[in-house]
């Protein structure tokens, strides 16, 4: 295991070398001078010659690369041009948003995604197959926004069940928390679902015919038991790989859902950022969500690792 | 097309062992075929017998031995006549399968595909314990107990071990003895076993057709093997049922059945076999192939092969006793002397 996961995170080192190269180099090819952000209005050379001593700006690129490198391996992700913050400080802040929203969602995706696969694949060909087939398309036709919009107009501003927008943290006020979050959550957790429900029924209409299934049930055993054991377990591969996929994606924020909702989180933060022209964060983001995804890869390899025996006993 | 009649009935068995299973009259259609694919079928399986049921692939042997289990997907067949008869329960096959409580209990299965039909999921001694706690109930650890006596009667080298493992970690033919040893769990009274050998090399094959026949001796199980390698029927076989087309065309003791073969598709086969004692010249083939069910003829479901045919062969075959417990389905049986009649 040990061995299998060091083997991972080698293999898994040159890409995060590569994203730091290009995250960096993206922002030096970007049109537009940050230090005219900062130097205001009158842009005095002298003003601007004293920023670039300041921000380094005059070293060879290489060397601004390694300082860059060295400082995040260090947690300190630079300042942010905009508020004088650090930029770790500021992730820091947000990402207990953004994993919250993250962590709900999938649980709505899986909740939903994965029992409807598994019975439209069991019942492949039937109303329910057909239904839960419809539903799920609608799921991904429907743009995240528009379902936003409605929910908020339906449940907050017509019913009044569920605050409309905001963020409270988890520590302040659990319940109330969870019922902040329900809305977006849900909002992103079905149209996840749908891609889970697709994914779900293809595998397992690929072990619902296996031989082994046919063994299972020549046994004796109750339906119940040859789909959800015999079946199921071995469809969990890919369910998992795309549980891992997707919640990486959620990490890195979910831009348009929590601008609807107004929900503090990297999605906001980085759109923010890339409006002001605030290149520290708009590096540092981009780094840790890369970094992120490529952390829950492994998760998923470590998973896999888990579930399959044949890799156990390498 | 009208159904034919008469079809075989299985030798008597006489006082060898009371029955077991008997299947009567059963007929099968698939979905979208215009004719039944298995097209009134009598058998019958005595307590510690071996009965083989040999024929091409698609002439409905293993579609025969899926409905017995039940384990025919429902919606893709129909089945229009048969009731089987199973430890003195009788069930109607139109509307009623066995219960599932007697499958893997009662009556197990073992299948062609060794490689395939174990769980790569699971450990053995978790697959074989499953079966046990399934049908037997008691403790986790009792039921594990059982799985490591049966590693041991199927001759599972290191059976403690081998409980631990899963099936990526075996050998085919190791594989088929722990799926034997998962279908002999709870005790059976019958087990059919669809083409059990196929799949294995010469060697392997041996030792597996020697486990069942010396399981068979200890436990006076009945065996309904299906296979199409007429060396396995002469080297394990009480009883032959030669199937074409859906239908059995021959039926006996397998003495009978290779010394005094009637039927001209069982004669076909039998010279399509190499023999050691008569060597030289080149093997017969049985001409053509199986038509497929949109094209099967009427009366004779072998007519359309069979070298004999002649006009009269468009009407059902009759049955044909050709000596005590050996039928035959063919207008010309006993073939010899009739074929002298008709010249």
């Amino acid at each position: 295991m040990l061995l299998f996961l060091t083997r991972r995170i080698l293999i898994a080192l040159p890409t995060i070398i590569l994203i730091s190269i290009f995250v960096f180099a993206l922002q030096k090819l970007l049109p537009g001078d940050p230090l005219l952000v900062l130097a205001g209005e009158e842009r005095d050379p002298a003003v601007l010659e004293l920023l670039r001593e300041k921000y380094r700006l005059n070293d060879p690129i290489v060397v601004q690369y390694f300082t860059w490198v060295s400082n995040a391996l260090q947690g300190d992700l630079g300042i942010s041009l905009r508020t004088n913050q650090p930029v770790t400080e500021l992730m820091l802040q947000k990402l207990p948003v953004t994993l919250q929203l993250a962590a709900m969602s999938m649980i709505f995706a899986l909740v939903i995604g994965v029992p409807a696969g598994i019975l439209s694949a069991y019942k492949k060909g039937s109303l329910t197959d057909y239904i839960a087939n419809v539903v799920a398309l609608s799921g991904l036709s429907i743009p995240n926004f528009w379902l936003g919009i409605m929910l908020i107009l339906l449940v907050s501003v017509k019913w009044q069940l569920l605050p409309a927008s905001g963020y409270v943290p988890l520590s302040e006020d659990f319940l109330q928390s969870i019922r902040t979050m329900l809305m977006p959550s849900f909002v992103l957790g079905t149209a996840l679902a749908a891609t889970m429900m697709r994914h779900t029924r293809s595998a397992m209409l690929g072990v619902l015919s296996a031989d082994y299934v046919r063994t299972a049930r020549a046994k004796g055993l109750t339906e119940r038991r040859v789909v959800l054991k015999h079946a199921f377990r071995n469809a969990l591969t890919p369910i998992v790989t795309l549980t891992a996929l997707l919640f990486g994606e959620l990490v890195a924020g979910a831009v348009l859902t929590e601008q609807i909702f107004t929900i503090p989180g990297f999605g906001k933060m980085v759109v923010d950022a890339v409006f002001n022209r605030d290149y520290a964060v708009v590096q540092g983001i981009v780094l840790v969500t890369a970094v992120g995804f490529i952390f829950m890869n492994l998760v998923a390899d470590a998973l896999y690792f888990i579930l399959n025996p044949r890799l156990r006993g390498q | 097309m009208s159904p034919d009649p008469s079809p075989l009935s299985p030798p008597d068995t006489g006082d060898q062992g009371r029955d077991i299973l008997s299947l009567r009259d059963f007929r099968l259609r698939f979905r979208g075929q215009p004719v039944p694919t298995v097209n009134g079928i009598d058998l019958k399986v005595a307590a510690g017998e071996i009965l083989c049921i040999v024929g091409e692939s698609g002439c409905g042997k293993s579609v025969t031995a899926m409905s017995i289990m039940g384990l025919l997907p429902p919606r893709s067949s129909e089945v229009l006549s048969g009731s089987l008869d199973f430890l003195g329960k009788s069930y109607d096959l139109r509307h009623e399968n066995l219960p599932a409580g007697q499958r893997g209990n009662q009556i197990a299965m073992i299948f062609q595909e060794p490689m395939t039909s174990l769980n790569p999921s699971f450990t053995v001694g978790n697959q074989i314990a499953e079966s046990v706690l399934q049908h037997q109930g008691g403790s986790r650890a009792e039921a594990m107990e059982r799985a490591h006596d049966m590693l041991v009667k199927v001759g599972i080298p290191a059976p403690r071990q081998r409980l631990n493992e899963y099936p990526y970690q075996l050998s085919g033919g190791m594989r088929q003895r722990v799926m034997i040893a998962m279908a002999l769990a709870n005790d059976p009274k019958l087990l059919i076993a669809d083409e059990p050998t196929t799949a294995l090399d010469v060697t392997i094959q041996a030792q597996i057709l020697d486990l069942i026949r010396d399981l068979r001796r200890e436990t006076g199980m009945g065996t309904m093997m299906i296979t199409h390698d007429l060396g396995v029927v002469a080297e394990i076989a009480d009883s032959v049922a030669v199937m074409y087309g859906g239908e059995v065309v021959e039926y006996g003791p397998v003495t009978e059945i290779f010394d005094n073969p009637q039927h001209p598709y069982t004669i076909g086969l039998m010279s399509a076999m190499p023999r050691l004692d008569q060597p030289g010249g080149r093997l017969a083939i049985v001409p053509g192939s199986v038509p497929s069910m949109a094209n099967m003829p009427s009366g004779c479901r072998f007519r359309s092969r069979c070298a004999f045919a002649h006009a009269r062969c468009a009407d059902p075959a009759p049955k044909v006793e050709a000596a005590p417990g050996h039928s035959v389905a063919c207008h010309f049986a006993p073939l010899e002397q009739n074929l002298a009649v008709t010249a």
